[in-house]
């Protein structure tokens, strides 16, 4: 199908440039392919939330939604519908230009983010030069959403939300960015390209073992930066209510809906790529037979396939941990993943030093 | 209407942002919206940088800038019990002195964009496509050749360490005198 994309982009791309002078053909796929990002945004949004409800439901022994279409797939674009004609409720004593801009901050980080992700065999947005230090950065764009949120809204727990938030999301930043650092080395770039291609013959985790201890680090701080179980701390209904977005109403929430789910497929994606091999087929050096019925699998399945292995990982911990305390969620980033990712970069250099 | 390029609307678009927000930050009253219109311009000349290919220095920008210390900012705005609200009043002389620097400022990058610009030249073509290397960036930061950096960088790396040290202490001395 990648291929097919493909073609279809550059037909249209033709029909564009036959047409109509060539500064506006730019501008004017520049707006096209933003409007595909967008749409691809919230179509996995839909589908991950009526994933994940489904998923939690058979953890918690129950059925989930299974009235709206066969097993209740349909549900999703009922509740879509209802949260796009809710009320917005005003509130009276907040800072409106913060409030209604928090939401889209949020939107946008994880938006930008699509941007630098590979999708399946050359299909992505632009392959960045420092594709891994950009898609690092961008998604630290989201949380200034968060506490803008949670500060406008005037409401205590909101603002304690929004402080817990962004301590965890800094803290854990930390432990993401320093596991990706250690595949840096491994791999020997920054760009995703290289690092898919460095992958075509095994994928990281099978080249060193020290690739394991990162990707472990990876999924616990990533997992963490969603702000989901056990580490919800930030929206913990028991004490906060719903956190930083408690005053939030109608589509002014479900952008917050949206963007964590977005959030998660997001981490789930860059785990992917940079530890799993991404798009490439699993390859065996040697057995000819088994790589060429691997590569009959086209790299999109393989890429959405193992995204979607590593959210379901995801929802099972939420759905099965008990929620950690704050002291206990930063005596964990800081006392311990932080030392461990940081030997584990020393270790993997060791290793790419001597025995690659 | 060669003007008129692809490059040089999206290049209007973030400038108009860029300066829009920068003088919005400058001259609203809440501080809140200052970090809010600040964060817009940084992330605007993340753009810029990122239309000029500089992937790295866009990455950095907004990791550091409108990741790390906007967010400190905001951190700091939050914790501080009603900050800006019942600020001094500026005087007229600090504002003339203040007036002074910007136009100062604004002459020097006149100047050199007037003595040193190329504008015949459409930015579009050769020297914007040119991406830096990563590789290069990373051996410059860390040799101790000619022209790399490896003194100033860890002199930054022991200054920070020496802060986050110094604030651990302050910390702790006020946990200390409450019990």
């Amino acid at each position: 199908m990648s291929l097919e994309l493909i073609d279809g982009i550059n037909k249209i791309h033709t029909l564009l440039t036959d047409n109509i002078e060539a500064t506006w053909v730019s501008l004017i796929e520049y707006v096209l392919v933003g409007l595909g990002f967008l749409t691809l945004y919230a179509l996995i949004a839909l589908f991950l939330i009526i994933f994940e409800r489904k998923i939690c439901a058979y953890f918690q022994c129950r059925l989930g939604p299974n009235r709206v279409g066969p097993w209740g797939i349909f549900q999703v674009i009922a509740d879509m519908v209802k949260i796009l004609t809710k009320e917005i409720i005003p509130l009276k004593h907040n800072d409106k230009l913060l409030y209604y801009a928090a939401p889209f901050i949020v939107i946008m980080g994880s938006l930008l983010t699509f941007g630098g992700l590979q999708f399946a065999e050359g299909v992505y947005g632009v392959d960045f030069n420092v594709g891994v230090f950009y898609l690092l950065a961008v998604s630290s764009i989201s949380i200034i959403g968060v506490m803008l949120a949670g500060w406008s809204s005037n409401n205590k727990y909101s603002l304690i939300g929004a402080m817990r938030s962004g301590a965890q999301v800094i803290s854990f930043e930390l432990s993401a960015c320093l596991s990706m650092m250690a595949i840096v080395i491994l791999g020997g770039s920054m760009n995703l390209s290289a690092l898919m291609a460095a992958q075509e013959d095994a994928w990281f985790i099978f080249q060193s073992p020290f690739t394991w201890v990162a990707l472990v680090i990876y999924l616990i701080a990533a997992h963490a930066e969603t702000n989901r179980g056990p580490f919800d701390l930030p929206e913990a209904e028991s004490e906060l209510t719903a956190g930083y977005h408690v005053e939030y109403s109608g589509i002014t929430f479900g952008f917050f809906y949206v963007a964590e789910y977005c959030n998660l497929f997001i981490n789930a994606a860059i785990g992917t790529l940079v530890f799993l091999g991404g798009w490439q087929a699993l390859h065996i050096p040697g057995c000819e037979g088994f790589n060429a019925v691997m590569d009959a699998i086209p790299s999109y399945i393989w890429m959405f396939g193992k995204t979607l292995v590593l959210i379901f990982l995801s929802l099972w911990v939420r759905w099965t941990f008990p929620r950690l305390r704050i002291d206990q969620l930063l005596h964990l980033e800081w006392k311990i993943m932080l030392p461990f990712s940081l030997a584990n970069i020393l270790l993997m250099a060791i290793w790419v030093i001597y025995f690659k | 209407m060669e003007f008129i390029t692809a490059n040089n609307i999206i290049f209007a678009l973030l400038s108009v942002i860029v300066l829009g927000c920068g003088l919005l930050s400058v001259l609203t009253e809440k501080l809140m919206h200052a970090a809010f219109y600040l964060f817009l311009t940084l992330v605007g000349v993340a753009g810029l940088y990122l239309q000029m290919s500089y992937d790295f220095l866009a990455a950095a920008q907004l990791s550091v800038y409108a990741g790390g210390i906007l967010m400190l900012f905001i951190f700091a705005i939050v914790l501080v019990h009603r900050i800006g609200e019942n600020s001094e009043h500026v005087r007229m002389g600090k504002k003339a002195r203040a007036g002074f620097a910007a136009l100062c400022g604004i002459a020097v990058v006149l100047c050199t964009m007037f003595l040193f610009g190329n504008f015949s030249e459409d930015p579009s073509t050769d020297q914007f496509t040119e991406t830096v290397n990563m590789e290069l960036i990373g051996c410059t930061l860390l040799g101790t050749g000619k022209h790399q950096y490896l003194l100033p960088f860890e002199a930054t790396g022991i200054l920070l360490l020496a802060c986050i040290i110094g604030a651990l202490v302050i910390a702790n001395k006020e946990k200390e005198d409450k019990e």
